[in-house]
């Protein structure tokens, strides 16, 4: 199968900030790849340059069969970029954004498209409204249908489920689930896990280096942790008692629950069997 | 029941911490705060002169006399004139007043001499370009008692008797000639003639380049930056339609202020419709270029809100508008001729009160075209298609 993204080697600095180092990676068409890693970790900074937001310091590849560095504009016509922040305009309304974003593209049959995508969303009864009115699960609804109004081969979404309650963010993974289905390529930033377990794949990235590049079941699988888990009056505040000891590599309460986590399962179980007696 | 309150001394010690705080982080500000006091100290200070002297004068001498060498001389002698050049006939007056390159034109007539010998009502004819009232005001004050002392040296022996009595130097008649002053454009002195005119400039300065430096970064600072540059859209397709509408609304003011202008003021309009016509669209267009020029460097609304003020405080002062161009020292006139108001003062002026057109005023037509393609060309350069 053709990849969609396919860099190497790409680095960035701002200032003295080398917030992307040495970042390659390669994503599939029509796959959906979660994007993970901690804040500041240079995730946005990545899809910024891979759809043309931002030159590289160094590095190559190719986005859509286009060059990152010499063709960002064929990139950026076949590309939806939804930021992380609301970005359309609020005090324009939810048609008239619409068709802003029909008309920058150049599209044709453009009050069509845009009845259209209101139909999807079921906004039609609403397309007067300002899109500055709208709660934060629909303005992350309404941003997904502009960001996918010129049909774009590769979809880039920035942290699109900051701030949007479960069950928005479930009928937005299943709308992802279905664009991809019709062939479009997605790449998703998130920090929630049930999300990363939504991707085909995952890409971890941390202080600018890309980690892990996987399925979610071969990243557990690398990872070689093993995790126990204790119920009991009291055990949510074992964390302390446990952290740094002999195997324990992570002691963190679960509700009432404690998660011990370790890559060394003998040792673990043994400073968990001392540890009983606490 | 009620809340007992009290002034917590440490609670505003922290809020104006913060405050000053933050006032540091933005360094711009910061610099606007010292500069702009600084500039109007200057500015004030030095630059400005509500008593311009060595006014550029022409001086068409028909008489050749050994008089009318003492009365140009006399006329000289009171610091307000500078003659810059000897013309000929009444055609190159005409030619240097409408042109602006000279502010006065004294004509003494062939019979002078003659004339004050016999004591027959010598005149010497002084125009004025009076567009502004202010910058010829204190110059013609000084004319009025020049004709009891200009000839001092002149009139002895046999001619003594031409001599105003002294004493009784001020009575009517008594001078042994007369200063015929006539005000060019502007004969009752009216300052709205002038000020109103000018103000098309200030106006459109103050909304075009203010709106305009807002642009794009309102765009940045909502995050709708982003979006836009994600788009294939090209820098010169974001410049032309973000400026086009307010290319209208300029064209708006513009007719609203001439309306205005004649209907309140009854500021003449003597011609000169193509000059204006022409001036008026590049200085809309350089208005607009500008304020997008300072969009592309500022930061956050608030700094290019500072940029426009900055821009704004030399437009008023050392243009021309507020206090006369040639009271002004060298310096700031050369300051002057850089800012784009100073120019398109003088096209509109010299339209409205002058009736001159571009043969006239062709060489601020220019200086405006050249800053449209300077500061659109920079802006052009400036803007990015990347989020560096």
């Amino acid at each position: 199968m053709a990849a969609a993204i396919d860099v190497h080697g790409l680095n960035k600095s701002f200032g003295d900030k080398h917030v992307v180092q040495d970042v390659s990676l390669t994503v599939e068409e029509g796959r959906v790849t979660g994007f993970l890693g901690p804040n500041g970790s240079g995730k946005t900074t990545t899809m910024r340059m891979v759809c043309g937001l931002l030159q590289p310091d160094s590095g190559s590849g190719t986005c859509l069969g286009y060059d990152i560095l010499t063709e960002s504009r064929q990139i950026k016509r076949h590309t939806g970029y939804m930021t992380q922040k609301f970005s359309l305009y609020e005090d324009l309304t939810i048609a008239e954004n619409l068709l802003f974003v029909a008309r920058i593209y150049g599209m044709d049959r453009r009050a069509e498209r845009v009845d259209k995508a209101l139909e999807g969303l079921g906004l039609t009864g609403r397309r007067d409204q300002l899109a500055g009115t709208l709660s934060g699960g629909w303005k992350q609804r309404l941003a997904l249908a502009a960001a996918v109004l010129h049909e774009p081969k590769l979809l880039l979404l920035d942290e699109p489920t900051a701030g949007v309650d479960p069950k928005a963010r479930r009928e937005f993974w299943d709308e992802i689930h279905r664009l991809a289905g019709e062939g479009l390529t997605v790449m998703v930033s998130t920090h929630y896990m049930d999300e990363a377990e939504r991707c085909h794949d995952i890409a971890y990235i941390a202080y600018g280096r890309l980690i892990a590049r996987g399925t979610v079941a071969e990243l557990i699988d690398q990872s070689g942790l093993t995790t126990f888990r204790g119920e009991g009056p009291g055990a949510d505040r074992l964390g302390e008692a446990l952290q740094g000891r002999p195997g324990v590599e992570m002691a963190a309460p679960f509700g009432a629950a404690m998660h011990v986590s370790g890559s060394d399962r003998a040792a673990l179980e043994a400073t968990l069997r001392t540890c009983s007696s606490i | 029941m009620k809340e007992a309150r009290s002034i917590s001394g440490l609670r505003i010690l922290a809020i104006m911490a913060k405050e000053f705080t933050q006032l540091t982080r933005d360094r711009l500000t910061y610099a606007m705060i010292l500069a702009v006091p600084i500039m109007q100290l200057l500015l004030f200070g030095y630059a400005i002169n509500n008593d311009p002297r060595h006014l550029p004068a022409v001086l068409l001498d028909q008489d050749r006399s050994v008089m009318s060498r003492s009365a140009a001389e006399a006329i000289r002698n009171t610091g307000y004139f500078a003659f810059v050049k000897e013309v000929n006939s009444p055609r190159e007056i005409d030619e240097a007043i409408e042109s602006g390159k000279a502010q006065f034109a004294v004509t003494i007539p062939g019979d002078f001499e003659r004339r004050v010998v016999r004591g027959d009502g010598a005149q010497i004819l002084v125009e004025a370009d009076a567009s502004d009232p202010t910058t010829v005001g204190g110059a013609v004050a000084a004319l009025a008692g020049l004709p009891q002392t200009a000839l001092q040296g002149d009139l002895k022996g046999a001619l003594a008797t031409r001599q105003p009595a002294p004493g009784g130097a001020q009575a009517a008649g008594a001078a042994p000639f007369e200063m015929v002053i006539h005000r060019r454009y502007n004969p009752e002195n009216i300052t709205a003639y002038n000020i109103v005119p000018g103000l098309l400039g200030i106006v459109l300065s103050m909304t075009l380049v203010m709106m305009t430096s807002l642009a794009l970064t309102r765009e940045r600072e909502r995050g709708t930056m982003e979006t836009l540059l994600a788009t294939p859209v090209e820098p010169l397709e974001v410049m032309l339609g973000k400026l086009a509408p307010y290319v209208g609304i300029g064209l708006v003011q513009t007719a609203i202020i001439l309306t205005l202008a004649r209907l309140l003021f009854g500021v003449p309009f003597m011609g000169g419709w193509g000059a204006l016509s022409i001036g008026v669209a590049l200085f809309i267009v350089g208005s607009l270029s500008l304020g997008f020029f300072f969009s592309t460097l500022a930061r956050s609304q608030l700094q290019a809100m500072q940029m426009s003020v900055f821009y704004l405080l030399p437009s008023l002062l050392l243009s021309g508008f507020m206090f006369p161009f040639r009271g002004m020292p060298a310096w700031a006139q050369a300051i002057g001729q850089v800012i784009p108001v100073t120019h398109f003062l003088r096209i509109v002026r010299g339209a409205l009160l002058k009736g001159v057109g571009l043969s006239e005023t062709w060489p601020s037509v220019l200086a405006l075209a050249a800053f449209v393609l300077v500061v659109g060309a920079l802006s052009v350069a400036r803007y990015r298609t990347t989020l560096d």
